[in-house]
């Protein structure tokens, strides 16, 4: 059955499945209702799957974790994304949350998808068969999932404080979680993509240190200036310095600073990687 | 020969004045319940008993059965039978079906979409099964109604949002701070108002409450009503900070809370969120305060502007709600038409319906 199927059909599949979410929460949300939490999680619990077969069967082809192109590390992010929602996603006991995670993960797969250069060239062993550097890649982009849920948690916290402040607390708003409770999460969400970049970052650097060629300087500075970023956003939380409205728009600002920053990795391959085998593919 | 029916007869706030509802209103049910097993002819029935309303569902072999129990009731509760004959509305079969759905669905109320109704339907037939006095068709109708309220109110946005002022209030502090039960509520002024929507706070978890009015034995009395802390009002801004939610409703003739002491309290406690909810005429709060991070400031206005946009909103989905639960109706008294000509024991009588026996908790 797997094999039916190209990895870039499973992954449309998955896509749909996340718009199917997007759209069960809003068709309720228009209608006046509250969003199916149930639905709307089995919608994303299945793109996830549909996700997890298209890029297993990708990371097979490419002999590794498949983050070989911008196609795939922006998939890989949208799918770590949503392997945390997943997992700790119920706890937040809103559906609102669920229909914008869905609605992230349909965007993520859907723009990876619709750009065809992003997945023309596509590189396979690009780890040197070195598991250290798949699990620091791994965790970098799993990290970055975490980012991208913690802008959207952060994205959710400025449209409450409108609410708030506009006195508008009808429609959408209605469904919103509270204030604080979408403080807490963006700081756990923070405190642990934090502790997940420095992990992979402690794993690179074990590599990077034995040989500090095989690093560009612009990829090194561009993850280096992420970390410190989300690093610095974190201890100025904790210190009560950074906070609220301000908080929630450094936390969008950054994520959109670490999806740029891919572009410096990508465009940034390693020397190692005139090792691995390129294939074009349109 | 008349047929067996399914019927409602009651008067609710449509159609009787409070005055007239507190002479309807049942004290007890138990001796009622009684007098209606011993009415030749009514197979099954329910009473619904709350302070809006005040309704008889039944099941009778003939039009006799709901004579007898319009009587039954006029007579112990000692109301005129003129008077309530005068007030009182009835339906039958797939009409009364719809009715209830309406009821349950909180259409009926006189605060569109509450939702206690939905317990007190609950209650009602819980009461009801739990004496024996319902059966197939009673059964069936009550059960289809919980899910028929349900579904509306998940579906509709029947049920969405606060339409009290006091409600408002605690709604907007849920939109905060999630749960209230770690929420520092103070009061501020001893009025009707403030109390009342202390007590709606409390209500809500609110654990952690403290009046503060001018006059200290007054501010102690209304505290002590709502099992709260007394503080003196000239502490008022030195303590500010330990409060996340403030009800102001004092009768001072200019602010008691300046933004300047606002701002003050907020640098002692940046992380946490401070709802300023003004509720006094003039104004208690600085409206400058709105302005500070953190800081929602909401004033009588604004509640009551919200409260009305949740009303209209409410009303909005009425038609849809009818639609729904029209349809929904329609087919249960399809369903339910079989069992009424079937016979059936009397109402009171052991042994009926055993399917539904333990079904009044699960809808």
């Amino acid at each position: 059955m797997l094999a039916y199927l190209s990895d870039r059909q499973w992954l449309w599949g998955a896509a749909g499945l996340y718009v199917a979410g997007v759209l069960l929460g809003t068709v309720s949300l228009l209608r006046g209702g509250r969003p199916p939490g149930t639905a709307i999680y089995v919608a994303i619990l299945a793109g996830y799957v549909l996700q997890f077969i298209g890029l297993g069967l990708r990371g097979h082809s490419t002999g590794g974790c498949p983050l070989g192109n911008r196609f795939e590390i922006v998939q890989f992010t949208a799918w770590s994304a949503i392997t945390l929602y997943l997992v700790v996603g119920v706890t937040f006991r809103s559906s609102v949350f669920g229909a914008f995670t869905s609605c992230l993960g349909a965007a993520l797969t859907l723009l990876s998808l619709s750009i065809p250069s992003w997945d023309a060239i596509r590189r396979t062993h690009i780890f040197g068969g070195n598991p250290w550097i798949e699990l620091h890649a791994a965790l970098a982009m799993f990290s970055y999932g975490v980012f991208g849920l913690l802008a959207l948690a952060s994205g959710l916290f400025l449209l409450r404080h409108y609410s708030l402040k506009s006195k508008n607390l009808g429609g959408l708003f209605f469904f919103l979680p509270s204030i604080m409770d979408l403080d807490h999460i963006e700081v756990r969400l923070l405190g642990a993509g934090v502790a997940i970049l420095t992990a992979a970052l402690g794993f690179g650097w074990v590599y990077w240190s034995r040989d500090t060629a095989t690093v560009g300087h612009l990829k090194l500075a561009a993850t280096v200036a992420v970390w410190v970023a989300y690093g610095a956003a974190f201890g100025l939380r904790v210190d009560g310095r950074l906070l609220a409205k301000r908080f929630a728009w450094t936390c969008l600002a950054l994520f959109a600073a670490a999806l740029l920053s891919l572009e410096a990795v990508e465009g940034s391959r390693h020397p190692r990687a005139s090792q691995s085998s390129e294939r074009i593919l349109k | 020969m008349s047929e067996p029916c399914l019927f409602v007869i009651g008067a609710s706030h449509n159609q009787a004045p409070l005055e007239v509802r507190e002479r309807l209103a049942l004290a007890s049910e138990d001796g009622l319940t009684a007098d209606l097993a011993a009415v030749p002819g009514l197979r099954e029935f329910a009473v619904l008993n709350t302070c809006n309303r005040i309704e008889f569902y039944g099941v009778g072999d003939d039009g006799e059965a709901e004579t007898s129990l319009q009587a039954a009731y006029c007579a112990r509760q000692r109301f005129g039978a003129a008077e309530f004959e005068q007030i009182r509305f009835r339906l039958t079969g797939r009409d009364a079906v719809l009715h209830l759905f309406e009821v349950a669905s909180g259409l009926d109320s006189q605060l569109l979409g509450e939702n206690e109704i939905f317990g007190q339907v609950k209650g009602a037939y819980a009461a009801a099964q739990s004496r024996g006095t319902t059966g197939a068709v009673l059964n069936r109708v009550f059960q289809k109604s919980f899910q028929a309220a349900k579904h509306v109110r998940t579906h509709t946005g029947i049920s969405s949002g606060r339409v009290s002022v006091a409600n408002v209030a605690v709604e907007l502090a849920c939109n905060i701070f999630g749960s209230l039960a770690n929420a520092r509520v103070l009061v501020l002024g001893t009025g009707e108002i403030g109390e009342g929507t202390a007590r709606a706070f409390r209500s809500r978890g609110a654990a952690d409450l403290a009046v503060a009015g001018r006059r200290i034995e007054r501010a102690a009395e209304v505290a002590s009503g709502l099992g709260a802390d007394t503080m003196h009002f000239e502490e008022r801004d030195s303590r500010l900070a330990d409060y996340d939610i403030v009800v102001c409703s004092t009768a001072a003739p200019g602010a008691v809370l300046a933004t300047r002491a606002i701002a003050a309290a907020m640098r002692r406690r940046p992380a946490r969120p401070l709802l300023l909810i003004d509720l006094a005429l003039p104004r208690d709060v600085e409206s400058s305060a709105a302005d500070l991070q953190n800081v929602f400031l909401y004033n009588l206005d604004d509640l009551a502007r919200i409260a009305e946009r949740n009303r209209s909103a409410r009303e909005a989905e009425i038609g849809r709600c009818r639609a729904m639960l029209t349809q929904r109706a329609d087919g249960l008294w399809k369903q339910v038409q079989p069992h009424l000509s079937a016979a059936a024991p009397r109402a009171g009588a052991p042994g009926r319906d055993p399917d539904a026996a333990g079904q009044a908790a699960s809808p």
